[in-house]
């Protein structure tokens, strides 16, 4: 299998008034194709600082990072932009759905930034949409979804693009259990289908539905559970 | 990209459908005041002017004061003012008051103007009835007259007055034309005035030269070189004397008048651009609420990869959006102040395709000034942050 994502000795610091803070020391990190990995940690561990750099919504301070062949370390802004549309799908706890947008438009969003035709991105949303269950939904407006629906638009607009990482930030946060287990189905069923996913929580149960386990403590990523 | 950017910023600016009234508000008080106030200064121009041009634009008036010695200008003055390159005529006033009599009725302190056939050949359409002083009156210092229609009304009422005899000062006169009734122009009315040949008014009313004088151009385009050469002769009639004669071109004058309403149009136009100028500042405002309301979708959107450029180009489109359409609805605004103005006011509607085009461009450009510094703030947002923001 090959290598999507390759992390060496990546290093992020903080100042706040003249102080320095270390959120990531050293962190080294390869995920390989089709890989389902969990990255658990509590609040504060710098959880949220790795997935903001493996979401290129950051730049490492040192450290090189080399994703789909792209070594995106030191890329400006506008690169970053077009490699987040084009290699990641991001999936929020808040789902982060535009209210005034309806499902089938809210997907369509990244295609507008990608430049597809329009008839070509109606076309890939409504198939997406079909997939994760919501054939009956597309016009619906996100206040008229229920939780678990909205985030299944939230993973078909993460997931229209095809990215090389489908990256989920405590996807189940704001869903009940037994909603947060259907989301966690859908993504084995898509990693089963061959897509490469990363989610980060601080839930052991919740991180228990990926392959593989990756613990963050204090600015340091150990394997295994 | 363009046409969803177009459609997004359609969505939001109907979706706070009262703020952005009171935006678009701020733009519509301003552009229409702005159309208001040149069309309205731009039609009293224009009805200044044409009723200037009605006195004859096509005229230069001379006036003569004279010397001690010589107190206006004789006949043989005029012979030579008739002279001058492109003058098609000219056209004397000799003026004085007379006692008018016809049997018991008297009126003293009438208008009495002596006038030669040009007078009459120049200015067409002023006789009601009868005919005007020809050569041969003028000639022969014949005793006709030519009465305005408030003077026949007064000696004759109910009579037909051609052929009838008047006194004008003792003298007798026959009534030959009646002039038509006038509305009064800024030089007065004829409709109290009797007109006799200038030869005879010299005579009756002992009156020796001649202080007043319309030169007719023949092609008023070439006033200029027209006034220069009357003025030698004159000059030469009076031989050098300061301030002795006056020539007094219409065409100046008019070009003069256009040149004070042009600047006060233009002070007019400045004063109301401030209040678009407050629109615009309005329509900053809303975009910067815009901005901070919907930080978390702008961060979501930076998160799917758009680019600052796509994120400022969508908010710019917004407020180029608002201020154009309160540019469309200020320019109609506006037209329709000047026009119920131009109704009340009783002048002509002009409106030029330049104001339009200044009243949409103005607006476009408040809207692209005003519009871009909410928008760099969008595009600079840091997805993060943006993202974190609730």
């Amino acid at each position: 299998m090959s290598e999507i994502l390759n992390m060496q000795n990546i290093v992020k610091c903080y100042y706040l008034d003249a102080e320095e803070f270390t959120v990531l020391k050293e962190v080294s990190l390869k995920v390989y194709e089709g890989e389902f990995v969990s990255i658990l940690g509590p609040s504060g561990s710098g959880k949220s600082t790795l997935m903001n750099i493996i979401g290129c919504l950051d730049v490492p301070t040192v450290g090189k990072y080399v994703l789909a062949d792209h070594d995106v370390a030191d890329l400006d802004e506008i690169e970053l932009a077009r490699i987040r549309n084009k290699l990641i799908g991001f999936v929020f706890q808040s789902f982060q759905l535009l209210p005034r947008l309806n499902a089938l438009e809210n997907v369509e969003l990244p295609m507008i930034y990608a430049r597809v035709a329009p008839e070509e991105r109606k076309k890939r949303a409504e198939e997406i949409l079909e997939r994760v269950g919501l054939r009956e939904r597309m016009k619906n407006y996100p206040n008229q979804l229920s939780g678990g629906q909205q985030q299944r638009v939230a993973i078909a607009r993460a997931v229209v693009t095809e990215p090389a990482i489908l990256l989920a930030d405590e996807p189940t946060g704001s869903l009940d259990q037994k909603t947060g287990k259907q989301i966690m189905e859908l993504f084995e069923d898509l990693n089963a289908e061959g897509r490469t996913i990363i989610m980060i929580t601080h839930d052991q149960d919740i991180a228990g539905h990926a392959k593989r386990i990756v613990n963050i403590l204090d600015g340091r990523l150990s394997e295994g559970v | 990209m363009l046409k969803e950017s177009i459609k997004m910023s359609w969505s939001n600016i109907t979706h706070n459908k009262v703020r952005s009234f009171l935006t678009v508000l701020g733009v519509v008080i301003g552009v229409s005041s702005i159309i208001a106030l040149i069309t309205i200064v731009q039609g009293a121009t224009g009805s200044i002017t044409s009723q200037i041009s009605s006195l004859g634009a096509d005229k230069i008036t001379i006036q003569a004061v004279g010397t001690r010695l010589k107190q206006g200008l004789s006949e043989a003055d005029l012979k030579q003012l008739a002279q001058v390159k492109l003058v098609g005529g000219v056209s004397p006033t000799v003026s004085g008051i007379a006692t008018l009599v016809k049997d018991s009725h008297v009126e003293t302190g009438v208008s009495v103007q002596g006038k030669n056939e040009t007078y009459f050949k120049k200015e067409t359409d002023i006789m009601a009835i009868g005919r005007g002083i020809n050569i041969l009156d003028v000639n022969d210092k014949n005793q006709v007259a030519v009465l305005g229609s408030d003077l026949v009304k007064d000696f004759f009422f109910g009579i037909n007055p051609l052929g009838q005899k008047i006194l004008i000062n003792g003298n007798t006169f026959t009534i030959v034309g009646v002039l038509k009734a006038s509305s009064s122009t800024i030089a007065g009315s004829t409709n109290k005035l009797a007109m006799i040949p200038y030869t005879t008014a010299m005579k009756t009313l002992e009156i020796g030269y001649i202080k007043s004088v319309d030169v007719y151009m023949s092609d008023s385009s070439k006033s200029v070189a027209i006034t220069n050469d009357l003025t030698t002769v004159l000059n030469t009639a009076f031989n050098y004397y300061k301030d002795s004669f006056n020539v007094i071109n219409m065409q100046n004058i008019i070009n003069m008048i256009g040149n004070i309403t042009g600047m006060m149009a233009l002070l007019l136009a400045g004063i109301a651009s401030i209040s678009l100028l407050v629109g615009g500042i309005g329509i900053m405002n809303m975009m910067l609420v815009s901005v901070t309301e919907r930080t978390t979708e702008i961060g979501l959107r930076k998160a799917l990869g758009a680019e600052p450029a796509q994120i400022q180009l969508q908010f710019l489109i917004e407020s180029i959006f608002i201020s154009l359409f309160g540019g469309i609805l200020g320019l109609l605004l506006g037209i329709l102040i000047a026009l119920a103005a131009s109704i009340l006011m009783n002048f002509t509607f002009i409106l030029t395709t330049w104001t339009v085009l200044l009243a949409v461009g103005f607006a476009a450009v408040v809207g692209i000034i005003f519009g871009l510094a909410p928008a760099r703030k969008a595009s600079r947002l840091n997805p993060i942050d943006a993202l974190r923001h609730v």
